[in-house]
């Protein structure tokens, strides 16, 4: 496919590999944010093409293994009611409530249904007015201009058996609770590209100049990793701090203006709970007081509910990329992406389940 | 969750004030939103992700970063073997 196909080109990959290698003299630790990075440097083995001392750290870059606890559970308690229709990106499923999951709340008789698009869901509200229907809007900010657009078509049209279940979270302030940590050992990082897309470059040269850390913005095909880790490595060697931008295919420096000016109509910015890590100020979306009527929280009556993880699962450290998933006890034991004991183990993006399924016969790394 | 893919504009229509597409995506083909793309026409390439295209591709750029990183390619068989063996692409 074009714009796909060429950036997996084997042959460039080893040659950038090869250039990686020359320019590389002591070690380094690169966090790539985006569990979609993640899931293609495990996929094509990326990290073993990486000389010796170039470690690779993923990132909290998956939503869904980011969707706090609480809101699983909200979600199952919303799906059970009889009058409500879940609808949910199908990610969600599985990923493990306190007690139960989305999956088993179905094969239990709840009406959940998967979406491809926010706009499905608004299509579902339309056609079944008799029914409640709650789409649970998780994402970062790739995702956000999309609930935002569904939310404004469902206030447009009045529909008044629509609302969201809102649990979005942004890159930048999670990269900068990240930094500010005293164990913090990553010293550049791979941008998220799609998130840029939306968002521009604007907020990650605040998180350089800050922090004197080197950033750049990269794809999702393995040369476009292999480049952006060239180009930070480059960075690195010469004791250069910047941001640049690999993926300029997609990413423009101001971003989106029209997806960032309809998100900034439907949400504001709020303090947001992230899975495995906690709470990071001023590092989600809420919707906005005019859109209370569409706010799931708000329509319905939703105690908060405080939940436990279990205490074998160690995603707090994996999402800081502070362990890795094969130092985890449980991990390919008692959890395995059939069985998650753990978000990261449920999405395909989630650093435990990248490596369950590209490398589960591979010793420790 | 994030990931986008390239998709190619088939055709363009406005339903209800709304600019929605068909865009392929090699052999499949989906109708996409395109709303945040005003300035994208039929034969050009978005980014879609969850039903929205969010960029344009920027074919130039696509085409440079491309030839840039084949230079290096053409390079490498000149000098013959890698020195590190890969498994890709998968
Ligand atoms: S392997 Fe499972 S239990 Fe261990 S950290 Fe990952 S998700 Fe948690």
């Amino acid at each position: 496919m074009k714009y796909l196909d060429e950036y997996r080109d084997g042959r460039i990959a080893r040659a950038l590999a090869t250039e990686i290698a020359q320019a590389c003299t002591r070690p380094w630790v690169l966090m790539e944010i985006c569990g979609g990075q993640t899931h293609t440097i495990m996929r094509y083995g990326l990290d073993d093409l990486l000389p010796k001392g170039l470690e690779l750290v993923h990132g909290p870059g998956c939503p869904v293994c980011v969707t706090p606890l609480e809101t699983i559970d909200k979600a199952i308690a919303l799906a059970a009611r009889p009058d409500v229709t879940l609808v949910s990106y199908g990610d969600m499923l599985r990923v493990p409530g306190s007690n139960s999951d989305l999956f088993r709340a179905k094969a239990q008789g709840a009406d959940v249904r998967i979406a491809y698009t926010p706009i499905e869901a608004v299509k579902i509200a339309r056609r079944l007015p008799e029914r409640k229907v709650v789409f649970l809007a998780i994402g970062f900010e790739t995702t956000a201009p999309a609930n935002a657009m569904a939310t404004w078509m469902a206030r447009q049209e009045e529909l008044a058996n629509f609302s969201m279940l809102v649990s979005h979270v942004l890159v930048p302030p999670a990269i900068r609770a990240l930094l500010a940590s005293p164990d913090n050992r990553v010293q550049a990082f791979i941008a998220p590209g799609h998130v840029c897309t939306v968002m521009g470059c604007e907020e990650y040269e605040g998180l350089v100049r800050d922090f004197r850390v080197p950033i750049v913005v990269g794809g999702f095909e393995p040369v476009d990793i292999l480049q952006a880790v060239l180009m930070l490595v480059k960075q690195l060697e010469a004791g250069q701090v910047k941001l640049e931008n690999q993926y300029v295919r997609s990413v423009s420096y101001q971003g989106n203006r029209f997806a960032q000016e309809l998100m900034a109509q439907v949400f504001e910015i709020a303090d947001q709970k992230w899975r495995g890590i906690g709470m990071i100020p001023a590092s989600g979306l809420r919707l906005r007081e005019e859109y209370a009527a569409y706010d799931a929280n708000k329509v319905f009556d939703l105690k908060l509910i405080t939940a436990e993880e279990p205490a074998e699962c160690i995603s707090a450290q994996v999402l800081r990329g502070l362990r890795k998933p094969t130092d985890c006890a449980a991990f390919g034991m008692r959890c395995t992406p059939e069985n998650p004991l753990g978000a990261p183990m449920v999405s395909s993006e989630g650093a435990c389940a990248a490596y369950y399924r590209y490398r589960r016969h591979a010793p420790a790394v | 969750m994030c990931l986008a893919i390239p998709g190619k504009i088939l055709s363009k229509e406005n339903i209800a004030g709304v600019d929605v597409g068909r865009v392929q995506f090699g052999a499949i083909t989906r109708q996409v939103a395109l709303g945040f793309v005003p300035e994208a026409e039929v034969g050009d390439y978005v980014m879609v992700h969850v039903g929205f295209a969010i960029s344009k591709v920027d074919a130039e750029e696509a085409q440079r970063t491309y030839e840039i990183l084949e230079q290096l390619g053409a390079l490498e068989e000149e000098l013959g073997e890698p020195a590190i063996p890969a498994r890709l692409p998968s």
